[in-house]
């Protein structure tokens, strides 16, 4: 089995006198899709926002390529080759995919925007992940599919020879169709070595395309299993209790966080 | 990538895959040509960019109808006093466009250019700022502008406070005596003004409409004081009365128009020969020199007319390009080059589209926030002194009434959003022209220019068509 590329062992994390986060241990593997499932409250959004450097962790250990890595910092997480797409895509709506890929990180020559080199780049980065469904690299966002927004978003995230990636509920609002298309490149970036965590409601969507699953359960992680071990069903009880059959919290646990 | 079929090949064979139509980037590897750039446009108006096209054609529209009201209206005495009525509109909107792509607005612009000019008219007919405001306004003036360039150090602004410092190191170094130096610290000033509203703005935290809501009253009061309560005339100072008032010789003319018409030729071809060699989206050869014939002829029958005698006086003749008009386009193409072609326009862009994506991008929000303010209020005072000069003094209410409005007015007759992320410089002079030919065309008539209220109805009616299209092809980018 590969190494985990990003370690996270035991971290705490408090809002206040709410323990939001309990000795939470979260790996993601290269080449694989973990998916962090959780209900509303679990923890999940808190426990990327501490991995994406916008809260701070009261205790724990977070390992890159195995060797500690702080990560106070939105821009820490970025330097060290891990990114993030939100639910809410952050992409300007009036400026074309070639600039929103690379808004903030513009190639220059000669301090002028080198237009044709981002062109180029932002052709080849959604060649190399077979999307075809982009007739011109030149086009608006705002002229695009919810789908083809989406693609935008992940193409934007793993144009920066990234080895991991959060995908935020990526086929929230798309249709049937469209989600097929994400998911499909979900699991291309999986297969081209990176990191990719899903984190996602669409239990589905989950069992299909990830291949190990961790189950958040008021702060803590009530299971890591493999999706090829575990049914739908069993993945539901893990979200709503906290354990199914013989996995995931012990019943007396269970009962206690509550 | 495949490589595209021919062009020629309209049907395809079976080995040729049939995603032309769609993916794989096939827009980007065709290359327009003309017919194609006509086609393509048609479908951006249709799909609800409009562009300047509606500006353009209320224009037209425009022209005819005062052409009807009076034949000196195409004269070329009027054509030539046009520039100087609507210079200093067209370039409060120029830098008004800078901070209405970010969705706010400036509604102190035009007072602002007003203070400005009012600085410089006094320190130049005082001989010196200091010897024509009392010691503390002085003091207070100068304490602000090397506040406002702190601030804009501390906010990592650079150009900004530069220009504030260059007009402070003037002021106390006497030169503001002069006319030129002097309008150098009024456009510094407006720098630091601006400085000061963007912070308060991006940084405090107030909405910019009541921000400068105040300002555009505080300042009126200022110009009061700073001229103690006295006009002052600008026609005696040569430099300052040319801006609306002299014209380019009719060789520095074709100078000009040789030197801008060769910089579009040779970045456009550069650059569609660059697209053509490294297989980037770019228009066809033939388009290009399409384009730039249809500029290069216009350009050349508006030198022409313009470098005629225009004074039916033939012992005193006026002739030549108005440094009104050559200014404004000199200052619109820095500020598309400003926007198009550096970061700092890109992130502006992105901000007015969408400001939490250019946060998480990484993108310090605030600063750029800040710089389009002191862009906007330093280009505003520009304005101001082409509004003196064209009113021939710095009277009381200088930059007040409805300047302000009918700059905002130009900038959104011209194409310009107020939602923020969708304008052009180009829409500032396109829309002032449009503004400042209404009271021009009914002027011409004296039955009508008895009338004030039909300038500023038919105005107000244009304004609404402007705004009733830019609802309306937002509404159509919506659905489609």
């Amino acid at each position: 089995m590969p190494e985990p590329v990003l370690q996270i062992k035991g971290l705490n994390k408090s809002f206040g006198p709410v323990h939001v986060l309990q000795d939470v241990d979260f790996d993601v593997y290269p080449g694989e899709v973990t998916a962090l499932v959780g209900d509303n409250g679990a923890g999940k959004s808190t426990l990327v926002k501490c991995i994406a450097g916008i809260n701070s962790i009261d205790s724990g250990e977070i390992l890159w390529e195995g060797k500690p890595a702080t990560l106070n910092d939105p821009r820490a997480a970025a330097a060290l080759g891990i990114e993030f797409v939100y639910q809410d895509l952050a992409l300007a709506d009036n400026l074309d995919i070639t600039q929103n890929m690379f808004l903030g990180r513009e190639i220059r020559r000669f301090g002028v925007l080198d237009d044709g080199q981002m062109e180029k780049k932002a052709r080849e980065a959604l060649s190399s992940l077979s999307v075809r469904t982009v007739r011109s690299v030149r086009q608006v966002v705002a002229s695009l599919s919810g789908g083809q927004r989406q693609t935008v978003a992940i193409a934007k995230a793993v144009l920066w020879n990234s080895k991991v990636v959060f995908l935020d509920e990526p086929t929230a609002a798309l249709g049937v169709a469209q989600t097929r298309q994400v998911l499909d490149l979900v699991r291309r970036l999986a297969d081209q070595g990176l990191g990719v965590v899903l984190i996602s409601h669409n239990m589905n969507d989950v069992v299909e395309v990830s291949d190990r699953i961790v189950a958040l359960y008021l702060g803590k992680v009530a299971a890591e299993v493999m999706a090829k071990d575990v049914t739908t069903t069993q993945v539901v009880e893990l979200i709503t209790a906290g354990r199914t059959g013989n996995i995931g919290l012990a019943a007396a646990a269970a009962d206690q966080i509550i | 990538m495949t490589a595209p079929p021919p062009p020629g090949s309209a049907a395809p064979s079976a080995a040729v895959p049939t995603e032309r139509d769609h993916g794989s980037f096939s827009l980007d590897i065709e290359r327009p040509g003309p017919r194609d750039a006509v086609r393509a446009y048609v479908t951006r108006i249709r799909s609800g960019d409009p562009g300047a096209l509606p500006s353009v054609l209320g224009l037209i529209v425009l022209v005819i109808i005062f052409n009807q009201i009076s034949g000196r209206f195409l004269g070329k005495a009027n054509i030539g006093n046009l520039p100087g009525q609507g210079a200093y509109i067209a370039i409060i909107a120029l830098g008004l466009v800078f901070v209405l792509l970010l969705g706010e607005i400036d509604l102190a612009a035009g007072t602002t250019g007003g203070l400005a000019a009012a600085y410089a008219a006094q320190a130049v007919f005082a001989g010196g700022l200091h010897k024509g405001v009392p010691g503390l306004f002085y003091g207070i003036t100068l304490a602000l502008l090397i506040g406002a360039a702190l601030l804009g150090f501390y906010m990592r602004l650079i150009s900004g406070p530069i220009l504030v410092v260059v007009g402070a190191v003037l002021l106390l170094s006497g030169a503001d005596k002069h006319v030129i130096p002097a309008l150098i610290i009024s456009v510094s000033i407006g720098a630091a003004i601006g400085i000061f509203t963007g912070w308060l703005v991006a940084k405090v935290g107030i909405p910019s409409f009541i921000v400068t809501l105040a300002l555009f009253l505080a300042w009126q009061g200022v110009v009061l004081y700073i001229l103690n309560s006295q006009p002052i005339n600008v026609v005696q100072y040569g430099f300052w009365n040319g801006l609306a008032n002299d014209n380019m010789s009719p060789t520095w003319g074709w100078v000009y128009l040789v030197v801008l018409l060769l910089g579009y030729l040779g970045y456009t071809l550069s650059r569609a020969l660059r697209a053509r060699r490294r297989e980037l989206a770019g228009d066809a050869i033939s388009l290009v020199l399409i384009r730039f014939a249809a500029i290069a002829a216009v350009g050349i029958v508006v030198v022409a007319f313009l470098n005629q005698n225009r004074n039916p006086n033939p012992t005193a003749p006026i002739r030549g390009v108005p440094w009104a008009a050559a200014v404004p386009i000199g200052l619109m193409i820095l500020c598309t080059l400003a926007l198009t072609k550096t970061t700092w326009g890109r992130h502006l862009f992105a901000i007015g589209g969408n400001a939490e994506a250019a946060r998480r991008a990484g993108i310090d929000v605030t600063r750029i926030r800040i710089t389009a303010f002191t862009v906007s209020s330093a280009i505003a005072a520009i304005g101001g002194a082409f509004l003196a000069s064209q009113q021939g003094s710095v009277n009381l209410s200088i930059g007040a009434g409805n300047i302000l409005l009918f700059a905002v007015a130009a900038a959104v007759i011209g194409g310009t959003s107020l939602f923020g992320g969708r304008g052009k410089p180009r829409d500032a002079i396109i829309g002032a022209l449009v503004i400042s030919i209404i009271p021009n065309g009914l002027g011409l008539k004296p039955s009508l220019a008895i009338h004030p209220e039909y300038q500023q109805i038919i105005t107000g009616l244009v304004l609404l068509l402007a705004a009733a299209v830019d609802a309306l092809s937002r509404r159509r980018a919506r659905q489609s």
